[in-house]
């Protein structure tokens, strides 16, 4: 008797946070859709009174955010794919490789990788500055193009392959690389896809970074745009929601597209530390 | 069978292949820049030697002293602290939380539930910084209208010094409590049902369960989200430069990390940004290390 | 594998793309314009017309926000990724000129029959002048006036707007009592320095002491100035919010919840712009009303923005023409119908549509009671650092002498290097 009240109860707890978790992405959507000026009205609405795609079209016409998004899927899929070759490269030379020094070498990075990344910030800044890369895609990928996190995910799940396999295919007469190519990158096939997924969002959402290294309007990501935008549209409430969907939309697609492994991604990954 | 692999030719030549490309970005643009910072803080390195370099002075420890005495460093180092120690433990407790409902075998619906506790996490914190700033509006935004159906009167959450880091805690416990709870769920998921059963045998209560066994068995996911959460807030950012005007009111919520890019990237003072980051970067390390030290003393 | 190769061949087509696309429209020479908010906005519906007369230039131009110009601007000299061409704030005309991001302007100045001293008002050109050299061409005039709703101001008795400090005072507790409870009769953001800086000049500060190498704000004039900024907001006449925080001011304007608004010309456009036609008459500008005792209208500053040419430019020539074409006076009119920004050449101001625009007035009245703000590349970092630290005050968390003594001390250690420039340059190691 006393099961049904508890989980009617529990339902009721859930529902409330679930209401909650949504209802700012809500709210967002709706004041979107709002036409100019219905977002700053009192009482607060939370509903539009007619929708209207106008702010929207203005985002895309007169200020241009289709370059932004471009901009975004640019850096986020370049640093995805680069980052995922290198940490690759290297956390299966650390896994599998012999060579020597290696585990003194792979103990001195991951002691390296407590080291908070604002520290290197401003030298970082100065070092793309001699090189030419400020206000450039490059600026914002190459420093993100492999990272001691990865090549030790990586190397932890290359271990898992049997060297048996690797030798075999040795004495077959495969190269180095052939080896890699064939054997290695589809055993790391889940690992590799988990790090995709974590690495794009993550690069697609970075703030700090691309903002101060893109100088130019037209090389924005999208929350370097966003953020630009309200000092200039700060009064404009709807635009800047509408603006927020589309940054915050195509991350959210994504993960309930591919939620399951994602989801597993970071179980692993937590629980293997 | 016995291939001596010890002595496989190439092999050497093959690792130096597939590390450089990693190793070279990892310390071109991660290692050396964090060396470079120590040498920078210790020059007053400026606006005026970006212009010439012939105006660099070497100024010793002269950086970290002038730190020690600008009120608004310490403003700055107290508000990450209480951004760090309150939202933090807010942020595992909201998830633990959510975990301990979601692992009940009442629940149904769990998948459903846990997405939608997930999603805040996914979305980009810039935007949502935007979207609660409006919410939090004293008079148009929706957070004030629906305290007043409980009776509480209008909060000004970002334009009062005394609200507007909470305000801002909210947000982070909001959209980053889904991913502690994730790793809750799969925490409590490995806890063995003998153990529990064992100990209801021996006639211990509910409360006693969750304080014997679970909390104990769920150590080393504390122990791993504390340290990842601390690290993270020690760093936050985005949330006063787009919520705040960078820091407002008063520097209620100027965070460490925002003082550093101010001094560094709006004003130039590139020596002294670099003292900043330093020692937040000291502090970080500290707290990371104390953190698995009362974890292994609690274990021994 | 065909994959792999897919992939690799993505990645290397990405090189060029990222290494920084630069170079020829169609055999144009391409000219990169930086403008700010709406300037930036409104540049590009003259791009085709600068095109058809210069059948040689591309031009390009791109809009970056006021509030993150300054960073954004600086950030681009350090990176060397600098446009051709940009507008600059001129208080900020010292720094980048100061740091040699700019190109003397002189020369051309003086083989241009479109350019020349005496074409625009004397106390703004001179704001574009660093160390001797010409760094910039005043492009559109900015200073603060008052925006006064003209029915609320009239019900207190000042329907053409205050004209001494204390018949300000008076104005907005007036208004206080015909407003509802939660409404303010002055608008004044916290976080805005000028309106602060306005009322020291207006008192007579230098702001900066000692050749721009001191503060110079704990001495009476500023402090004055201070008593009655402050002032403003222990009465509860102005709300204290940053301008991030506020609704949206227009429609806040509109509803009368605001009455006054110090604030520049480009809010002509934005209140045409954003208020309905009924709601036009609701609004009026008037010239600063002046300290009691002193000669009205009470000074504003002398900024504004100039154009100016980056030393990294490899298309200087062109730039130039950019230049002239937007200090043509037809041109510079049009600018004003367009953004409201009020010319900085003279001639323009004759224009019939100006001429005729009674909510103008004001600002042509005011631009010949103009003081320039201190000339030294820190003067934005001190400028910001002065407001927030009046906010304390305001808020009542410090008093008025400490808060000022602290910004003097302040203000002494951000100029500690300007010290040392400078007496190194007389020391005879400097250029």
């Amino acid at each position: 008797m006393k099961r049904p009240v508890a989980s009617v109860l529990l339902h009721l707890v859930l529902l409330v946070g679930g209401v909650a978790a949504l209802a700012p992405l809500a709210w967002m959507v709706a004041a979107s859709l709002m036409p100019t000026g219905e977002a700053n009205s009192f009482p607060p609405r939370f509903l539009p009174s007619r929708p209207t795609l106008v702010h929207y079209r203005e985002l895309f016409t007169r200020l241009n955010i289709g370059r932004t998004f471009g901009s975004s899927l640019l850096v986020a899929s370049a640093t995805t794919i680069v980052s995922l070759l290198f940490n690759s490269m290297a956390g299966y030379a650390f896994a599998k490789l012999r060579f020597p020094g290696r585990d003194r070498l792979f103990g001195a990075l991951l002691v390296a990788m407590v080291i908070p990344a604002p520290i290197a910030m401003l030298p970082l800044f100065l070092l793309l500055r001699s090189l030419g890369l400020v206000n450039s895609y490059a600026g914002v990928v190459l420093p993100a193009a492999s990272t001691i996190l990865g090549v030790f995910l990586i190397r932890q799940f290359a271990r898992g392959i049997p060297d048996d396999l690797l030798d075999a295919a040795r004495l077959d007469g495969a190269g180095e690389l052939k080896l890699y190519r064939k054997i290695v990158l589809p055993l790391l096939r889940p690992v590799l896809t988990t790090l995709a997924i974590v690495t794009f969002l993550a690069t697609w959402n970075d703030f700090i970074w691309p903002l101060i290294v893109l100088t130019d309007e037209r090389r924005y990501t999208l929350p370097v745009a966003l953020a630009s935008l309200v000092g200039e549209h700060v009064q404009d409430t709807e635009l800047m929601m509408a603006g927020s969907v589309l940054t915050v939309l195509p991350v959210l697609l994504l993960f309930l597209l591919l939620q399951k492994q994602y989801i597993e991604g970071i179980t692993l990954g937590g629980l293997k530390e | 069978m016995a291939v001596d692999r010890r002595r496989v030719p190439g092999e050497v030549r093959a690792a130096l292949f597939f590390l450089a490309p990693g190793l070279l970005v990892i310390g071109l643009f991660f290692l050396l820049p964090i060396a470079a910072s120590v040498l920078l803080s210790l020059t007053d390195f400026d606006i005026y030697a970006l212009g010439d370099v012939r105006n660099v002075r070497v100024v010793g420890l002269r950086n970290f002293s002038r730190l020690l005495a600008d009120p608004l460093f310490w403003t700055s180092l107290r508000n990450t602290f209480y951004f760090v120690l309150v939202g933090g433990p807010l942020t595992l407790s909201v998830a633990l939380a959510a975990a301990l409902l979601l692992h009940s075998k009442l629940v149904r619906w769990k998948g459903l539930f846990r997405t939608i506790f997930f999603a805040p996490y996914i979305t980009t914190l810039v935007a949502v910084a935007i979207v609660f700033r409006y919410l939090y509006h004293p008079r148009f935004g929706g957070l004030n209208r629906v305290l007043e159906l409980f009776g509480i009167p209008a909060i000004d959450w970002l334009g009062n010094p005394k609200w507007a880091m909470p305000a801002i805690i909210l947000l982070a416990v909001w959209k980053n409590f889904g991913y502690a709870m994730i790793l809750f769920i799969a925490g409590l998921q490995a806890i063995p049902e003998s153990l529990y059963e064992a100990a209801r045998l021996d006639g211990a209560g509910r409360l006693q369960l969750f304080r014997r066994i679970t909390v104990p068995m769920l150590a080393p996911t504390f122990l791993f989200l504390g340290v990842l959460t601390t690290i993270g807030y020690f760093q936050f950012f985005a949330e006063p430069y787009v919520m705040t005007g960078g820091g407002g009111p008063l520097n209620a919520t100027l965070s460490t990390g925002l003082l550093m890019y101010k001094q560094g990237f709006r004003w130039w003072n590139m020596g002294y940004a670099a003292a900043i980051a330093v020692v937040l970067g000291l502090v970080i390390l500290a707290f990371s290390a104390l953190q698995f030290r009362i974890e292994r003393r609690r274990n021994a | 594998m065909a994959r792999r190769r897919r992939e690799l061949a993505l990645l290397l087509s990405l090189v060029p793309a990222v290494a920084g696309c630069a170079g020829g429209h169609d055999g144009r020479a391409t000219v990169r314009f930086w403008g700010m908010g709406r300037e930036g906005e409104v540049v590009r519906d003259l791009v085709p017309d600068f095109e058809r007369k210069n059948p040689g230039v591309h031009l390009v131009v791109q809009q970056i926000p006021w509030t993150s110009a300054h960073e954004k601007l600086l950030t681009a000299v350090v990176g060397r990724s600098t446009p051709d061409i940009a507008q600059l704030g001129n208080t900020w005309i010292p720094e980048f000129a100061g740091i040699g991001a700019l190109d003397p302007l002189d020369g051309s100045v003086a083989k241009s029959a479109a350019v020349s001293a005496e074409r625009y008002f004397p106390g703004v050109w001179a704001t574009s002048r660093y160390d001797g050299a010409v760094y910039g061409i005043p492009w559109y005039v900015d200073t603060r006036v008052l925006y006064y709703r003209r029915d609320l101001l009239a019900r207190a008795g000042y329907p053409a707007g205050p004209r001494t400090w204390s018949e300000w005072r008076d104005a907005m507790w007036k208004v206080k009592q015909i407003q509802p409870p939660s409404a303010h009769p002055f608008l004044l953001p916290t976080n805005e320095w000028e309106q602060l800086a306005i009322l020291g000049l207006q008192k007579g500060s230098p702001l900066l002491a000692e050749n721009g190498t001191r503060g110079a704000f704990s001495g009476p004039e500023f402090r004055a100035a201070a008593e009655f900024y402050v002032g403003i907001f222990h009465q509860d006449l102005a709300p204290i919010v940053s301008y991030s925080q506020l609704g949206n001011a227009y429609q806040e304007f509109a509803r009368g919840n605001i009455a006054m608004w110090m604030t520049g010309p480009w809010n002509l456009g934005e209140f045409r712009r954003r208020l309905s036609p009924t709601e036009q008459n609701l609004w009026m500008t008037a010239p600063l009303p002046a300290p009691d005792a002193t000669p009205w209208p009470g000074v504003s500053f002398s900024g504004g923005s100039s154009l100016a040419i980056f030393r990294g430019s490899q298309r200087k020539p062109e730039a130039w023409k950019v230049i002239e074409f937007l200090s043509d006076p037809a041109v510079q009119a049009r600018f004003y119908a367009l953004s409201g920004d009020l010319p900085a050449v003279r001639a323009a101001w004759d224009d019939p549509a100006l001429a005729r625009d009674e909510k103008a007035r004001a600002f042509r009245v005011q631009v010949e009671r103009v003081v320039a703000m201190p000339r030294v590349p820190e003067w934005e970092q001190i400028a910001q650092h002065t407001a927030e630290r009046l906010e304390a005050a305001i808020r009542g968390r410090e008093s008025l002498s400490a808060a000022l003594a602290a910004i003097d001390r302040d203000v002494d250690r951000i100029l500690e290097k300007r010290r040392w420039m400078l007496a190194r340059r007389t020391g005879g190691h400097g250029r």
